[in-house]
């Protein structure tokens, strides 16, 4: 029963999530008018709301959380832990210090920040790859593990040397970027994010097959016919653009990539290919709700979206950690 | 037919070569047994066959096919291989987790059909693991998850199949049933290769045994060929004598005290 019910069960979730996010603000609108302003129908006031400042917003919002969610899914699978997660990796450490150079350095237009952070979370991916490389020539999951912590450990201590000498202005700017935000939402930036999203994430699906195989560990994954250092190689590669594209659109938004996919093996998604999928919807619903939280609960102040992420995943993880135990 | 011919493997880093000109034949219709002390390579030919350490020198080839050559996924369809360990990062049900066995005959988009459920269903009788299909991986003892690996191993389908240690974890009367089952289907016509410690029962049930010392190939042949004093007290450095099992007749080893 659970089953059957589980996929309609995702999609009622990240709907009811949608028409929240569209819904809940200042003003309020009642999910019958959302609907008929999506459609266009109705008071042009209403439709200006939820088309021109919500909209966007919401779909920033699913962009991010899918991409995190499947980011982590796939890593988790490849390496073999429930632990691996985007930022883990380095992603975020390289994306906050190509961030925060563009901050320091006065370039932080709308369109500098993003690039600045893509840049800098790529500058990371290629350094982690690299080290693992030269440290044993083969993509071993653990070596991959430890030298994405140690280029986020160098990471942060580089930015604290950036924000050491800067003015009190720029370390609150670069201090909200890292604390995650979906407020800047526009539709130009937004069609690109999107577009690179759905590439990485329909290339993950392709490789979902490899990604059940290599979960078995390397040995066997090279006798099903895996070429396992290249797969991993790959796997990692688009699970990491795939964060640093959700980064440069909205920061750090933490616990995401980790917790989404426990939520839905805890489902029952089991292949790659469905948690992979399911990772998607369950993180985009979650961060639209968290953007709702967010956005409401102190209005008119906004909290840091990541911060409320990591305020959900932290008591569903120890959750999940106690009956593992 | 597997065909080792004067492989040369060495880890980076390593004194000797783990592989040192090693040269033997398994093939259809036999059960061959690959024997030696730890060190030996036995698992190095294991790992190089399923192309996780390149060869320095030499070939390894599956039927047709050379090893070093080949794509990874046509060599799947060809040779299965259970190896010495294996755990899913996380846990499967038993009929997901064999038809993991039919991934090499697909590639990214075609869907698994009802061809691979029925091979992966004969598989699973095969291996007398029918009854464990509703179950989770996590969940299974030893001697289950080794007949659910061997299954899944049976559902890839190949002409070979590779056994790196299928008896570790079990217990005597598992041990004796998973060897019927190699001896069986070797009888059917597949090359089986078995990595194996077990001299004793490898003596009852190989017709080919190949015994590796420091990468070589020191002795190849029948049991009673290579179950000898003589043969395998240097090679194990141990004080052994080698007597004949009273009920079935195969060469027995027997390890002395030192002392």
């Amino acid at each position: 029963m659970m089953r059957r019910l589980r996929w309609p069960l995702l999609f009622v979730a990240l709907a009811a999530a949608v028409v929240a996010g569209l819904a809940v603000g200042p003003v309020a609108v009642s999910p019958g008018e959302v609907l008929r302003a999506l459609l266009g129908d109705g008071d042009p006031q209403t439709i200006a709301i939820v088309r021109d400042l919500r909209l966007a917003r919401v779909c920033l919002a699913i962009v991010i959380g899918a991409g995190l969610g499947m980011s982590g899914a796939a890593l988790q699978g490849t390496l073999r832990n429930p632990l691996a997660e985007p930022y883990l990796l380095g992603v975020s450490g390289g994306a906050a210090v190509g961030a925060v150079l563009a901050v320091v350095a006065g370039i932080a237009g709308a369109l500098a920040l993003p690039v600045a952070a893509f840049a800098g979370a790529a500058v990371a991916v290629l350094l982690v790859l690299l080290i693992a490389r030269a440290a044993n020539g083969r993509a071993d999951p653990r070596v991959l593990l430890m030298a994405g912590v140690v280029v986020g450990a160098f990471a942060n201590a580089a930015i604290m040397v950036l924000l050491a000498g800067a003015g009190e202005g720029t370390v609150r700017n670069a201090l909200w970027w890292m604390m995650g935000s979906v407020a800047g939402a526009e539709w130009s930036a937004l069609s690109w994010l999107a577009a690179y999203a759905a590439g990485a994430g329909l290339a993950l699906v392709v490789v979902a097959r490899d990604i059940d195989l290599l979960a078995l560990g390397d040995d066997a994954a090279a006798g099903l016919g895996v070429p396992v250092a290249a797969a991993t190689r790959r796997i990692y590669l688009l699970a990491a653009l795939l964060a640093a594209v959700t980064v440069a659109g909205a920061g750090l938004v933490g616990f995401v990539g980790l917790v989404v996919p426990a939520m839905a093996r805890g489902l029952g998604m089991r292949r790659a290919r469905e948690t992979l999928l399911a990772s998607a919807l369950l993180g985009a619903a979650l961060v639209v709700a968290a953007d709702v939280v967010a956005r409401t609960a102190r209005a008119p102040t906004e909290l840091p979206l990541g911060a409320v992420t990591a305020l959900v995943g932290v008591p569903f993880f120890l959750l999940r950690l106690r009956r593992a135990v | 037919m597997i065909s080792v011919s004067g492989a040369v493997v060495r880890y980076p880093g390593a004194e000797a070569n783990a592989l040192d000109g090693a040269s033997f034949e398994a093939r259809p219709g036999q059960v061959t047994a690959l024997v030696g002390p730890n060190g030996s390579g036995k698992s190095t030919v294991v790992r190089a066959l399923i192309g996780q350490v390149p060869l320095t020198a030499g070939a390894m080839r599956v039927g047709a096919f050379d090893v070093a050559s080949t794509d990874r996924r046509a060599l799947a369809r060809s040779l299965a291989v259970v190896t010495q360990r294996e755990e899913p990062a996380f846990p499967l049900s038993v009929r997901d987790y064999v038809m993991l066995g039919r991934y090499p005959h697909h590639g990214a988009w075609s869907a698994l059909g009802a061809a691979d459920v029925a091979a992966a269903e004969a598989a699973v009788d095969r291996a007398g693991a029918a009854a464990l299909l509703p179950r989770r991986t996590d969940e299974l003892s030893g001697g289950e998850w080794q007949r659910v690996r061997l299954a899944r191993a049976l559902a890839q389908g190949g002409e070979a199949l590779v056994l790196d240690e299928p008896g570790t974890f079990l217990d005597v009367a598992h041990e004796m049933s998973a060897f019927e089952l190699l001896d069986a289907l070797a009888r059917d016509g597949r090359t089986v290769l078995l990595v194996s410690h077990q001299l004793n029962l490898v003596a009852r049930f190989a017709q080919h045994i190949v015994l590796l010392h420091r990468g070589r190939v020191v002795a190849s042949g029948a049991p009673t060929d290579v179950m000898r004093g003589d043969v395998l007290e240097p090679v194990y450095d141990w004080p052994l004598v080698v007597a004949r099992d009273p009920a079935v007749g195969a060469p027995v080893l027997i390890p002395l005290k030192r002392r």
